[in-house]
């Protein structure tokens, strides 16, 4: 056992938990914020997709101790203030989920792009979202949305 | 999916990586982790111990060595893909790392886990030995020649660590690729590189470790074009041979990316 602290949505947590519990499983079984998916464990799908100091990646490719003393956003740290983010506005505005389930990593993934700049158009974005599936294949809502997004963002 | 237990320990410097390394001959280095987790989920590795390495300075950046560009092993993908230097001296080297994986994975997978772990369908060997470059460790400098001895092997000592590879800057060089569609590992990969020293063609994925081409270098000496290896055929024998292609496929593929490789260099 070890104990992690990190930040997490803008709030210090401190855990006593094993070496091996993934990120993922510390963020949904330890924190209880749930809105981070695991949909394929095997580093494919882009469910578990959060930001780690401002940048996307797996966190069920990754060990909460590797997260030690660093900064975590999820799903449940972008809305500010009871409003949407913008991404996830155009999400709905662009009715760019169908079951939802990779929702929450779509959008970690598409407000991270937007923050690089590299949401330029259709095309950029779909190249972007390489790392994400979803399994309604509703991708051309999900483009429409993080264009739309970007647009707004003035990225 | 949950790993085996292991104890874990951040090193502080690379000076007591080497130390818990050699006095824990079962561990693992955790740099980026893009394999090895994934690896130990799927319960195929049980390292008692990882030691985590991420972020040591020793490790981190880029510097000019004379005609060389010498990389950090900690660098990441997407730092390699986003430099400056790298972009500007060696263009083919920041568009292999730009389609390693995907986003997130290029974010902590780094440049020498890829070398070291020498996959065989890496892209970073590639460019490794297609460009001729050194792979500098703890204790010496190897050259690309000598450090790929087969499937997941290097020269690499159970405690050495690799600290940077060292690139030669080429004349013009390029890396054509067919992914995976699923995982964007390379089908197969062939990166082309004139150098001062002549030219250089490197394939991984085609075979169980990354390999030269003679053939084609002796054809690319006298004509530097695509028409000099369109009628190269590679054969077979040797190639791998999985669901996603068979061993006649990927030779074929060879070719066909070596065509587009010296295209893409000359454009």
């Amino acid at each position: 056992m070890t104990t992690v602290t990190m930040t997490v949505n803008g709030k210090t947590v401190s855990n006593e938990i094993e070496e091996r519990t993934l990120l993922v499983h510390f963020l949904r079984d330890t924190l209880m914020l749930t809105g981070t998916h695991i949909g394929c464990d095997t580093s494919q799908c882009g469910a578990c997709v959060v930001h780690v100091d401002g940048k996307a990646v797996k966190s069920c490719t990754m060990f909460a101790v590797q997260a030690h003393g660093r900064s975590v956003t999820t799903i449940e740290g972008l809305a500010e203030a009871g409003a949407l983010h913008p991404v996830q506005a155009a999400f709905r505005e662009h009715h760019g989920l169908q079951c939802g389930f990779c929702t929450p990593g779509m959008i970690m993934t598409a407000v991270d792009m937007i923050a690089r700049g590299v949401a330029a158009d259709r095309a950029s974005i779909r190249r972007e979202l390489e790392g994400n599936i979803c399994r309604c294949t509703g991708y051309h809502n999900i483009v429409s949305a993080i264009e739309a997004a970007a647009k707004e963002m003035g990225a | 999916m949950i790993t085996y237990p292991f104890a874990y320990q951040r090193a502080a410097n690379l000076a007591e990586a080497e130390a818990l390394l050699g006095a824990n001959p079962e561990a693992k280095l955790l740099a980026g982790g893009q394999t090895l987790i994934p690896t130990m989920k799927q319960r195929l590795a049980s390292p008692p111990l990882l030691i985590d390495i991420s972020g040591l300075h020793e490790l981190s950046g880029n510097r000019r060595d004379g005609e060389r560009l010498v990389l950090g092993a900690a660098l990441t993908h997407a730092e390699v893909a986003q430099s400056p230097e790298v972009r500007t001296l060696i263009p083919a080297l920041a568009e292999l790392a730009s389609h390693i994986g995907d986003p997130a994975v290029r974010h902590l997978g780094t440049l020498g886990g890829s070398v070291a772990n020498n996959d065989p369908a890496a892209d970073y060997p590639a460019a490794v030995l297609g460009l001729n470059a050194s792979v500098i460790t703890t204790r010496r400098e190897v050259p690309a020649d000598k450090f790929f001895t087969g499937m997941f092997e290097t020269m690499l000592a159970p405690d050495e660590i690799l600290r940077a590879v060292a690139f030669p800057v080429p004349r013009r060089a390029a890396y054509a690729k067919f992914a995976n569609p699923a995982s964007r590992y390379a089908m197969v990969g062939v990166f082309v590189a004139q150098t001062t020293e002549g030219v250089r063609v490197a394939v991984t994925g085609a075979a169980p470790s990354v390999r030269r081409l003679p053939m084609m270098e002796k054809a690319l000496e006298a004509s530097f074009t695509p028409e000099a290896v369109a009628h190269i055929k590679i054969d077979a024998d040797g190639m791998n041979e999985d669901l996603h292609g068979s061993a006649q496929y990927r030779a074929h593929l060879v070719t066909v990316m070596a065509k587009r490789a010296v295209a893409a260099a000359l454009a």
